[in-house]
């Protein structure tokens, strides 16, 4: 078994820890482990690890071997290792592989379940409304009901005019 | 106008109450938000932290609750100013250290403060007296909703409020409250209530927060996950776990003073016995003396001092807050002569000490068992 960092040298130090009632293991070789203050440090998080493999992983799959960079604003996963901060609100997305399991170790969930500011809300509220009243149409159309269909069309383009005044530019 | 001469003479600030504020010094909740596409303060250029300066300054400002606030950059405010503000626990340390492209805007009544490019561009604090953590929830929501509607927030709606560090991601809120503990420290209890706390996924830190000593028994207890849970039950949560820690505390003073009254007496008469007549005294030991004078004034053994001349003494006896009375640059050595003539001169009208047990309890304080 190689070492999971350097993927060069044999792993020697393997680690089992329960994250979020999720087995990790991690198989080290000694001098990686080393570097990674698995042995000496306490304060040692396999968190930590894995967010480096998870970049490792992307940068695998970047392929050239070269760093994964955000668009947005330049920052690097070696960036982040040194600051514990991102660059900027893109980087969740230039990052989000390596980023989910350190999430999930510090927090009680991964999804968002908080406050939404307003606009957003109204757009999805009219945006799930748009969709019952295409399904309401759509049986109004099978059912030849064209009356009511009629009515139904009428209300989906307010809808989707409200939508469309809430987000200027977008269409739905 | 000056940030000193906005701020509240410490006289009257000590003043200010809320409820259980016997044991709860203040409550505050914080959010974190940031604007889409635009670095996070730590990562951007000083250019473009002025830019978003630029444009979060004015929006925050026209905010109804910040009518008539005080608003300044941070390189317009002196290093002594920016400590007044830590010690007054308006701005965090790191703020403190922010420059160019960094801003603050403050109403009078310190109810609100909102700290621009520290962290993340937009760090905004209701804060309360005493135990109110709901409506400091309910008037920074109030705050931020209003604010949305002039700013482009970085939002997600599977991650929520994108911030600069994944500990804060989600709902962007940190829900926490001062807590003043002496009777669980000198009943030896504080360790077992801070690991218990701890295990319910809450943080207990110092006097000026993260990675801070607790100076004068005094401790923040904050929620730390921010994602996976709504604001108003991490609220509810913090709550409920504010009101035991207030009963912990209450029946440790309660325990104390019939099993160990003499020693808690001691305590209590010995730190009024050095601040009343010291010479030389660092701001640490005096805010450690002074926690113990709390205690007594809640214990009713003060006759001629109320709370509010302690938290006030709490207050104007730190560094900052000391060397603004002086023109000259102070030593250390010399604050801490100053420090003492003012602590002699302030305590000169409070008497001895003079124990008075609760009706309940017997006269004799000698018991041995």
């Amino acid at each position: 078994m190689l070492c999971m960092i350097c993927k060069q040298n044999a792993a020697q130090v393997h680690l089992t820890q329960i994250v979020d009632d999720k087995i990790k293991k991690v198989d080290l070789c000694e001098e990686c482990a080393k570097h990674k203050g698995v042995n000496d440090s306490p304060g040692f998080a396999i968190a930590d690890l894995l967010l480096g493999l998870g970049a490792a992983q992307e940068m695998a799959q970047a392929g050239g071997g070269e760093e994964i960079k955000c668009p947005g604003c330049g920052f690097t996963q070696a960036d982040f290792k040194k600051a514990g901060r991102l660059g900027c609100s893109q980087c969740y997305q230039s990052f989000a592989e390596g980023l989910e399991s350190l999430l999930k170790t510090m927090h009680k969930g991964t999804k968002h379940v908080g406050k939404v500011p307003q606009a957003l809300r109204q757009t999805r509220d009219l945006a799930d409304r748009l969709k019952n009243l295409q399904k309401k149409l759509d049986k109004a159309v099978t059912e030849e009901d064209f009356e009511q269909a009629a009515g139904l069309r009428d209300e989906i383009k307010q809808t989707k005019d409200q939508i469309d005044h809430l987000v200027p530019g977008a269409k739905s | 106008m000056t940030i000193h001469e906005f701020l509240s003479p410490p006289v009257e600030t000590a003043r200010r109450t809320g409820p259980h504020d016997r044991i709860v010094l203040s409550s505050r909740v914080r959010l974190a938000r940031n604007l889409r596409g635009m670095a996070f303060p730590g990562w951007a250029k000083k250019a473009e932290r002025i830019k978003s300066l630029e444009v979060i300054r004015p929006a925050v400002e026209s905010l109804p609750q910040l009518a008539n606030a005080f608003s300044e950059t941070m390189d317009n405010l002196g290093p002594l100013d920016k400590q007044i503000l830590v010690e007054r626990h308006l701005i965090s340390r790191e703020h403190a250290a922010k420059s160019a492209g960094s801003g603050l805007v403050l109403n009078k009544e310190e109810s609100f403060c909102v700290m621009i490019n520290e962290e993340d561009h937009l760090r905004m604090q209701a804060l309360r007296p005493g135990l109110q953590l709901k409506q400091a929830w309910t008037a920074i929501d109030q705050m931020d909703t209003d604010l949305e509607k002039k700013l482009d927030y970085a939002f997600s709606p599977e991650l929520g409020y994108l911030t600069a560090c994944p500990t804060n991601l989600g709902t962007g809120i940190r829900v926490s409250a001062m807590l003043h503990l002496p009777g669980l420290v000198l009943a030896e209890q504080i360790n077992q209530i801070i690991s218990s706390v701890n295990k319910l996924g809450l943080a207990v830190r110092g006097l000026y927060g993260e990675g801070t000593e607790a100076l004068g028994n005094v401790f923040q207890v904050s929620n730390q996950m921010t994602l996976g849970e709504m604001e108003t039950e991490i609220v509810d949560r913090l709550n409920k776990v504010l009101q035991q820690i207030i009963e912990h505390e209450e029946n440790a003073r309660a325990t104390l003073l019939e099993k160990k009254p003499k020693m808690v007496f001691n305590h209590i008469g010995r730190a009024y016995g050095i601040l009343a007549n010291t010479h030389i005294i660092s701001s640490k030991e005096t805010m450690n003396l002074l926690s113990l004078m709390r205690l007594g004034v809640d214990l009713e053994m003060f006759a001629g001092a109320d709370r509010a001349l302690i938290d006030e003494l709490f207050v104007v006896t730190q560094p900052a807050h000391l060397q603004k009375q002086f023109t000259e640059k102070l030593a250390a050595e010399e604050r801490d002569l100053l420090r003492a003539d003012m602590l002699r001169e302030r305590l000169r009208q409070v008497a001895r000490p003079s124990p008075k047990l609760p009706g309940n309890a017997p006269g004799l304080l000698d018991k041995r068992n």
